[in-house]
């Protein structure tokens, strides 16, 4: 993606959430000074707020406050939106990270066996694991796991991202728990945040593993009836050779695209997840918001995943170019 | 002197409809040789070439009563004493250069590739033998060419890249498949005359798969026919036109020729007793 192309995305996503706050049945105006509110009142606020502008006007505005940084006041705590989504965005960043982490680590040697043996029980047990993976509704799996593993092993910590007396113990520098408490040394907030997270990333990691395995065992198995592969074993290359030093090769860019995007749906916030961990991140914000009609957060929130999606979309064609020759 | 002797070779794949047999029981000796394996497609010449190797991946199933190279019954040989005779024994060219460079590694990485894995020598020596390698097989600007990817090549270079890095080990025998088929008419030529300057100078064995009458005849020392996977005739390639099988003759009479040219050509008639008729031994 050029820069070009990305400044046009970027500004299609702002006119789709612009519009969007229009043309909500919502009046910005009378949530902000409630419904006794004089006319006079209103009308001040109605000019303040710029919306006896154009229209057109009203979207430059807004882009400039975007552009800014301005998300606008969030109408259920009265704070900015932007400091809001600063606060519970890290949240989804440890969590999703930490998930897809695990859907690579475990997704892609797993899907690189399951082609290598096709049809063998490997490949049958790689098969079902990816299957429930798709299947099973999270919030069961999480509850499941919570149970299971908080109430009745008491292996993890429970819902929350650490337990209640280590809330604010070390200071936020990146707002993410586990590197925080690595900055501040304190291994005992660093133990407390990671038996929390560790349930719910290895839920959002099963999930990206189910598609990162699946994905990866198609992209091999296109690959070893390549016929370039037939040239490695007539060289005389041990079959482990072939299959990471020639079959793999080919597949990183696809494989980076899979996980690119795997890694978005994590960080737009799995809401169930959150919600059912009580996780304070950025998907369980902008549902509260939604149900609470604060339109403010809710498009905020939106511009936000968006850019991370625009984001991750830049960096994998990044990639592309350095792993693809082809592509250059 | 005989390199290579085969013995009762069988290629099955098990298919719903039972057992397909792709090879059925081929024999046949190279010396140091340019022998031509003919054959229409599906005729198992491929496979042949392939089950030499055992690069046969399961479910096929290959069989012989043995493989012999240099006394070594290949049949016998561990999945690694095999990876052995890959590359530095046995080596093959296949069709389409296109398809088998790797796209991603840049033809240097690759021909270096294939030449260390059956030498010990440094990154240092083994490029310069690289470089000297595809000098060998008129490429200009070889350092260039170490740097590039395969889809800078064009089909010719790629087939002599190809060539280049089959023959860097210095194998003893090299199963050229369809070498050719994938080239321009005008570059088939260039590329045969370097594989055949490099066979014949190493004193090497050649198996030359084609579907190419012509080609072989012109090209090969003794040729081997194959129909329905089996070999239904041998002979020498200069003798070629006076092939006695019905088939052979069929694929000669099909042949268009500039010097008697005819208004129609004869179209083959298979009889299925050809498939039936037991393999004519291609021993020497």
């Amino acid at each position: 993606m050029t820069f070009g192309s990305v400044t046009v995305t970027m500004l299609g996503l702002l006119f789709v959430t612009f519009i969007i706050g229009r043309v909500m049945p919502i009046d910005p105006v009378l949530s902000i000074v409630g419904e006794r509110a004089s006319k006079s009142t209103y009308d001040a606020v109605y000019n303040q707020l710029g919306l006896d502008k154009p229209l057109l006007v009203q979207f430059f505005y807004y882009i400039w406050d975007v552009l800014h940084g301005d998300f606008g006041t969030s109408l259920l705590n009265a704070r900015p939106v932007a400091d809001d989504i600063r606060r519970v965005f890290p949240a989804t960043l440890e969590l999703a990270s930490l998930g897809v982490l695990f859907g690579i680590v475990l997704g892609v040697p797993l899907g690189v066996i399951a082609a290598v043996r096709r049809g063998s029980w490997i490949d049958q047990i790689a098969r079902v694991v990816a299957l429930v993976g798709y299947s099973m509704p999270i919030f069961w799996l999480g509850l499941m796991g919570l149970l299971v593993f908080y109430g009745i092993l008491g292996w993890v910590g429970g819902p929350g991202r650490v337990g209640i007396f280590y809330v604010d113990v070390v200071p936020s520098v990146t707002g993410m728990i586990l590197i925080d408490s690595i900055i501040d040394g304190n291994w005992t907030v660093f133990k407390d945040a990671f038996s929390h997270i560790i349930l719910p990333a290895s839920l959002l990691g099963y999930y990206s593993l189910a598609y990162v395995s699946r994905m990866t065992r198609s992209f091999m198995l296109e690959q070893l009836s390549a016929e370039y592969i037939t040239t490695a074993r007539v060289k005389g290359m041990s079959e482990r050779a072939v299959i990471w030093r020639h079959a793999f090769r080919n597949i990183r860019v696809q494989l980076i695209t899979v996980i690119a995007l795997s890694y978005a749906n994590l960080l737009e916030g799995s809401v169930l997840t959150e919600i059912i961990f009580s996780w304070p991140g950025i998907g369980s914000y902008i549902t509260t918001a939604l149900l609470s009609a604060d339109m403010n957060a809710v498009l905020g929130g939106t511009v936000v995943v968006g850019l991370i999606f625009i984001l991750l979309n830049i960096f994998s064609d990044l990639l592309y170019r350095v792993f693809d020759p082809r592509a250059k | 002197m005989t390199l290579l002797d085969v013995e009762n070779l069988w290629v099955k794949f098990p298919t719903r409809q039972g057992i397909f047999d792709a090879v059925r029981g081929v024999s046949f000796t190279l010396g140091r040789e340019r022998l031509g394996i003919v054959g229409e497609s599906g005729s198992g010449k491929s496979m042949t070439g392939r089950a030499i190797l055992r690069l046969i991946r399961p479910p096929g199933i290959v069989t012989a009563d043995h493989i012999t190279l240099e006394g070594q019954d290949l049949m016998t040989l561990s999945e690694r004493d095999m990876r052995d005779v890959r590359g530095q024994k046995i080596s093959m060219v296949m069709q389409d250069p296109k398809f088998s460079l790797n796209p991603v590694m840049t033809i240097g990485d690759q021909i270096i590739e294939a030449y260390r894995l059956h030498s010990k020598s440094t990154k240092a020596q083994a490029y310069d033998k690289a470089i000297a390698m595809l000098e060998a097989v008129a490429i200009r600007d070889a350092a260039r060419v170490m740097r590039a990817y395969p889809h800078e090549m064009s089909g010719g270079m790629g087939q002599r890249i190809m060539i280049a890095m089959m023959l860097i080990p210095n194998p003893k025998i090299l199963i050229a498949d369809e070498p050719t088929s994938a080239l321009d008419v005008s570059v088939q030529r260039q590329v045969l005359s370097i594989m055949d300057k490099l066979v014949t100078e190493r004193g090497m064995g050649l198996i030359f798969i084609s579907h190419d009458l012509n080609l072989v005849s012109e090209f090969c020392d003794r040729v081997l026919i194959m129909y329905a996977g089996r070999i239904v005739e041998v002979c020498d390639a200069a003798n070629l036109h006076e092939a006695q099988h019905p088939y052979t003759r069929g694929l000669l009479n099909s042949l268009p020729r500039l010097d008697a040219p005819r208004k129609r050509l004869e179209v083959l008639k298979r009889d299925p007793a050809w498939s039936e008729a037991p393999s004519v031994g291609g021993r020497q």
